[in-house]
């Protein structure tokens, strides 16, 4: 049997993988598959604990439906926005895009 | 009696369990054996296919199509296997190998997938998933990832743009592919695809016509075939995504193309005009086999002839069309379906009457929409371009002033 | 070790491995490719726990539309496909630290938690968690209104992600 623990030290594993990315990527569009990752580690987490907890109550896999939601919103915005500013500025490097830095 | 195919099963499973097998060992052989024959099957019926449309395509156009090889020309496909079997596979230089050679095996593989769960009859199911219909979409989104990955790697300017073209019209067109999809299900009140077929009393072809005709549309839109073959259109961009690929690469793409009209007739088949059912199935299940293939050739039949008769359109219709005007339409359908749908249920009305009032609906729904254009789109007409004669050969002006310089 | 642990270990480790070139590759085309692996190994995970609706979702979402949108924005941005160059920043080995720290403390609370030990309750065969799934978020008493507003939010996330990107 796979134990609940296996799913979550997986998860916590992609997470950090995933946070990782976020910190250490220079590219705005590396930075948002960092987020991605990161995601999706939380749904991992979010299914094993329905799956392991009380069968009768979905509420994991329905907040796992509005991750995927959230995501999909927070990439076409994500995207999007990265898009303009290499239309504007001509890079998408995270360091470079520092107009409102001091 | 009437179900030899799980008959053989069921014997083989005794068998090897009577040979001391593991039972989960059994399963898993099993289910790899089915898993083979339904691939291998798919992709022989391609074999078939390619004389099937060229001779179509030579009838349509007033020509005899393939007749020197064998009686009928039956054994032109062979030949052609042979040809592309032999021919040199060439990689372009600056080429991103892995991803060069994984695209035509994920192009043939997303349309292989989808075979796993269509019922060929009513026992005769790869695998009778709840979720069958997503399934189907969500196999074909590995499709578009396979033509990203072969315009990209080719190290070409044409292959890019190609799989740019074919990605901005899979993406788009699938939004009104799956609300259209979305109507049987609704009918149906599942997604496996067996409830879907089961359901049909009557077929939903008359209960939503217009939900086929959406699928239809969209689904050629997502092979890329004439009309909408934007992504390979010759005259453009050589061939799209795949205009490195040589030898088997290539032959991977045409057979993966080829495969997914087929997919797409046996789709329609599935959805819209009742899969296997027919008469005398419940007694003789086998049967349903039979209707299914008959259905889905009906269904490849009509997709190709629209491919043959129809030019290709431009890349700014094809988008418009998309969005301004199949998008809306799936969703108005859905809606009026849904609500009609419950309402008919609570009126508990017959079921004849029930696809009646079903198939009018659908109709108003198309005379409005064909109202509405015609109100918004203003009349065009068609401008004469004045023409005015030009001699072919003009004579040489007085050659002075050019040798003056 | 039963078929489906080994399975189990199989995708966690391809997972893995996919999400580290993912946030690694210097090619950025790669990372995404990278990428959709990974989404996909989260897919399988989803199968094991049984939730096939979530798994078939996660490949029409995430590998349908999320991925193919970041690998158009990567060629959009096109200068970045020929950078060879380093692609992380200066912290990140502080980053890559914080991580395992993160990993290595996330794994210690888990070891020592009551996790290891909870039982799997078995999946009744009548019971359609996907039937029970669209009629909670559907249903008053359940999550009609978080379900709304994703659906506000994705509306208000679409008109943005154009008015963004609007060329004027």
């Amino acid at each position: 049997m796979i134990s609940l623990s296996w799913y979550l030290i997986f998860a916590a594993a992609l997470f950090s993988i995933g946070l990782y990315g976020v910190l250490a990527r220079k590219n705005a569009i590396a930075i948002l598959m960092g987020i991605e990752l990161m995601l999706n580690a939380v749904n991992i987490n979010l299914v094993a604990f329905w799956r392991y907890g009380d069968l009768a109550r979905i509420a994991g896999q329905a907040f796992a439906v509005i991750v995927f939601a959230v995501a999909a919103a927070e990439v076409a915005v994500g995207l999007a926005l990265v898009i303009s500013i290499y239309r504007r500025r001509n890079t998408v490097a995270a360091e470079e895009i520092d107009l409102m830095k001091w | 009696m009437g179900d030899p195919i799980n008959l053989i099963s069921r014997w083989f499973n005794d068998l090897l369990l009577g040979w001391g097998v593991a039972e989960n060992l059994v399963k898993v052989i099993s289910l790899a054996i089915g898993a083979t024959i339904v691939a291998t099957l798919s992709l022989a019926t391609v074999i078939a296919l390619i004389w099937v449309e060229r001779k179509i395509a030579g009838r349509l156009q007033d020509r005899p199509g393939p007749n020197r090889a064998g009686p009928y020309g039956l054994f032109q496909p062979f030949a052609d296997i042979i040809k592309i079997f032999t021919k040199e596979i060439t990689i372009p230089d600056g080429a991103d190998h892995v991803a060069f050679n994984i695209a035509p095996v994920l192009a043939l593989g997303s349309v292989l997938l989808i075979w796993a769960v269509i019922p060929f009859a009513a026992t005769v199911v790869g695998a009778n998933i709840n979720v069958g219909v997503l399934y189907i979409v969500a196999v074909g989104s590995f499709g578009v990832v396979a033509v990203l990955m072969a315009g990209w790697s080719s190290n070409n300017k044409f292959a890019l743009l190609g799989s740019f073209r074919a990605v901005a019209q899979m993406v788009s067109y699938e939004v009104p592919m799956v609300i259209a999809l979305l109507t049987p299900v609704l009918l149906a009140r599942s997604m496996g695809l067996n409830d879907i077929v089961a359901a049909q009393t009557p077929w939903f072809i008359i209960v939503a016509p217009l939900a086929a005709l959406i699928f239809l549309i969209t689904s050629m839109a997502e092979v890329g075939r004439a009309p909408f073959d934007l992504l390979e259109a010759e005259s453009e961009i050589v061939a799209g995504f795949h205009t490195e690929y040589s030898g088997m690469g290539f032959g991977a793409f045409y057979v993966s193309e080829f495969l997914h009209v087929w997919t797409i007739g046996a789709l329609i088949a599935t959805f819209f005009l009742g899969g296997w059912s027919g008469p005398g199935v419940e007694t003789l299940p086998v049967l349903g086999i039979l209707y299914f293939y008959l259905k889905t050739f009906i269904g490849y039949f009509v997709v190709t002839w629209i491919r043959l008769s129809l030019p290709r359109v431009r890349i700014d219709q094809l988008l418009a069309f998309n969005w301004k005007f199949l998008t809306p339409l799936s969703l108005a359908v859905l809606i009026v379906t849904a609500i009609l749908d419950k309402a008919l249920e609570l009126a508990a009305v017959e079921r004849w009457a029930y696809a009646l009032m079903m198939l009018a609906a659908n109709l108003i729904i198309g005379w409005a929409t064909v109202l509405i254009l015609k109100a918004i789109e203003p009349k065009r007409k068609r401008q004469r371009v004045e023409f005015t004669p030009r001699p072919i050969a003009v004579a040489p002006k007085s050659v002075d002033n050019v040798s003056s310089r | 070790m039963s078929g489906l642990e080994i399975f189990f270990l199989v995708v966690a480790v391809v997972t893995l491995v996919a999400a580290l070139l993912v946030v690694t590759t210097p090619n950025l085309v790669h990372a995404a490719l990278w990428l959709i692996l990974a989404l996909f190994g989260v897919a399988a995970t989803f199968v094991l726990l049984n939730a096939t609706f979530l798994a078939v979702v996660q490949v029409v979402v995430y590998i349908g539309a999320i991925a193919v949108l970041m690998i158009f924005a990567i060629m959009l941005t096109r200068r970045v496909m020929k950078d060879s160059g380093p692609q992380t920043n200066s912290n990140w080995v502080w980053a890559a630290l914080l991580g395992l720290a993160l990993f290595g403390g996330l794994t210690f609370v888990l070891l020592h938690s009551d996790a290891a030990g909870v039982s799997l309750p078995a999946l009744s065969a009548h019971a359609d968690p996907l039937a029970q799934l669209g009629q909670e978020l559907v249903s008053p008493n359940a999550y009609v209104i978080p379900f709304e507003l994703a659906s506000v939010l994705l509306l208000a996330a679409m008109i943005g992600a154009i008015v963004v990107a609007w060329k004027n």
